[in-house]
């Protein structure tokens, strides 16, 4: 070197700078993604609107009539369609704004809208920018859940006051899907319609075996296995629990919890680290 | 008292410490070394450039330097600090320009300054005031609520100018600042970085443009596959390498290589391209009455003053813009 060393006082104030960062970075990254939902507000609250008021119509009500088949027996008693089909959809929801946020916006992130490369140059970490992205889908699943568990009432189909609850699930199931579809998306270099697929082969098959419409039991057991690695399946079966005490061993409502959040971390872990790997060129 | 002055003088060095110093700094993908082995400092307040055609590993040495990719080996140090360890840090007082623009194009126009300064842990009360300021910096204070996409090519540059200053950086990472825009935005350009380096902005920058090299920079480095190949500033590195003037001639691209070797003599040095000949020489019009007096009669001909590309030329054989 041919200078003379930086002094103590210069160094410890380049070093002050990164303490801020360091600690709200993740929360940073977060606002900007909010406010970049808000180019697209007036869709996510119409369909945070419309989507439970449609489904809990069509399926709640018009369905319904035709079902007399027995779905179990909660707390109160033998439970109706709609109170045993509303904690599925519920999750459900949440699976699906995740689904939206996890696939488009995170590879535009990468390519066409290269927002994580910007950050990248920031202070902020490549897992911040990975959690923080997680933390802003993650509010708006809750935002989502919170409207849909208000039309749900408004149908009359939580018996129990618990059910509340199911807010917080339905959004756990939704950041496991979500992660889990993040560390894959971050993989995706090229474009060649791989979301269409996760979408067609991967949500849709566990939006219908994952016990929503009908108990998994009725499933053959052959199929019964998709219920079971399906994180939609354990959240529906904890909102069911928590909003009319469906009966089942408190061992599985153990399992259903702890295999949300398994996946929720090793997703979560994982994304962090493919991101981390992908801007570190 | 006496011993305690004598150690701030002692501080008070007429050469202050390096901003960013490199040595030997690699960058290896599996076999491939894009950057392979280069030393440099940048002292601060200085104007810095890294010369070379594309793909002579100017990006990779500045994201080393951004400390967004990590170095395969070699030692790197930006104010002091070591980016493998304190990345966030070195990051917090850099402004960065990467060679594409990479705006957020769902963001208005100013939210794009105040998200980015949010990153720095900046407050909001003081992000927006400094948005404003540099709003009008870039020239674009009519353009706060328009979209990204909106802008021209010149517009957006300017905006992603201003971003990297949202953090008052220490040090400016600017990546082919000005490729692909109009000569009237480049000299925009030009004349918002120049107003930087005279408030003591340390710049560091990669161009293949000569005359961008010669415009902004101090000192700079010539790199070629990764390794570098002469260091000084523009007029240092015309006198050691080059001529003062160059006389270019044509005489159709059929002929030019006979007649280069008929005027193989003329000049201290002479070069042939496809489409015409470069005769380095002190007295350009000299060496063109020289040609004339030999009954050669060029078909355009022009006397001009040594550039970087001439250096560049002369160092690697090659033209800077293929």
């Amino acid at each position: 070197m041919t200078g003379t060393a930086l002094s103590d006082t210069e160094l410890s104030s380049h070093v002050a700078a990164g303490i801020r960062p360091r600690r709200f970075g993740s929360w940073y990254v977060a606002e900007h993604r909010l406010l970049a939902m808000r180019a697209y507000g007036q869709t996510i609250v119409a369909t945070s609107i419309g989507n439970p008021l449609v489904y809990l119509f069509a399926l709640g009500v018009g369905l319904a009539s035709l079902v007399d088949a027995d779905l179990g027996s909660g707390s109160g008693g033998a439970v109706s369609y709609l109170t045993f089909v509303a904690p599925a959809l519920l999750a459900s929801a949440a699976v699906t704004v995740a689904t939206e946020e996890f696939t488009y916006p995170v590879l535009a992130s990468f390519k066409w809208n290269p927002v994580f490369s910007s950050m990248g140059a920031s202070p902020v970490s490549s897992a911040q920018i990975a959690n923080g992205t997680i933390i802003a889908v993650a509010l708006r699943i809750v935002a989502t859940c919170l409207i849909y568990f208000g039309v749900m009432i408004l149908f009359g189909a939580v018996p129990s006051a618990l059910g509340a609850l199911g807010i917080l699930t339905a959004t756990l199931t939704g950041v496991a899907v979500g992660v889990v579809i993040m560390a894959y998306t971050s993989t995706v270099l090229e474009d060649k319609g791989q979301m269409a697929i996760i979408m067609r082969f991967i949500i849709t098959p566990l939006f219908l075996f994952s016990g929503t419409f009908f108990p998994l039991s009725t499933l053959p057991f052959y199929l019964q296995w998709i219920g079971w690695i399906s994180p939609l399946w354990h959240g529906t079966e904890l909102g069911r629990v928590l909003a009319y005490g469906q009966s089942e061993p408190v061992w599985l409502t153990v399992v259903h919890l702890a295999y949300l959040l398994a996946v929720t971390v090793a997703g979560w872990v994982a994304a962090q680290r493919i991101v981390e790997r992908r801007l570190n060129k | 008292m006496g011993v305690a002055q004598f150690g701030s003088l002692a501080r008070l060095s007429p050469v202050p410490a390096p901003v960013i110093t490199a040595s030997n700094l690699t960058k290896k993908y599996k076999d491939f070394a894009a950057v392979d082995g280069i030393s440099f400092e940048v002292a601060p307040g200085e104007s810095f450039g890294l010369l070379g055609p594309n793909g002579a590993g100017k990006s990779t040495t500045m994201r080393m330097v951004g400390a967004v990719s990590t170095r395969t080996s070699g030692d790197l140090s930006i104010l002091g600090l070591d980016p493998n360890s304190h990345g966030p840090e070195i990051r917090s007082q850099l402004g960065v320009v990467p060679q594409a623009d990479n705006l957020d194009a769902e963001l208005r126009v100013r939210d794009n300054l105040i998200v980015y300064g949010r990153y720095f842990g900046i407050p909001r009360s003081v992000v927006a005031k400094r948005a404003d300021e540099l709003l009008e910096f870039a020239q674009l204070a009519d353009r706060a609520k328009a979209k990204v996409d909106d802008l021209s090519g010149g517009m957006k540059r300017r905006l992603t100018i201003a971003r990297a200053l949202v953090n008052e950086p220490r040090i400016l990472l600017l990546d082919e600042p000005t490729t692909g825009l109009d000569p009237q935005a480049r000299h925009i350009l030009w004349d918002r970085l120049f107003r930087l380096k005279e408030q003591g902005t340390t710049l560091l920058l990669t161009t293949h443009y000569m005359d961008e090299a010669e415009q902004l920079c101090d000192r700079l480095v010539v790199v070629d596959k990764g390794a570098i190949m002469a260091e000084g500033s523009p007029a240092d590195l015309i006198r050691l390498h080059s001529s003062r003037e160059v006389l270019e001639v044509r005489f159709g691209s059929d002929r030019n290589a006979a007649v280069a070797q008929q005027i193989a003599g003329v000049g201290d040095r002479i070069e042939v391209l496809p489409d015409r000949i470069l005769v380095y020489s002190a007295d350009g019009e000299a060496e063109l009455a020289h040609l004339l007096s030999l009954g050669l009669e060029p078909l355009t001909s022009l006397v001009r003053r040594s550039s970087l590309e001439d250096v560049f030329l002369r160092l690697t054989g090659r033209t800077l813009i293929e």
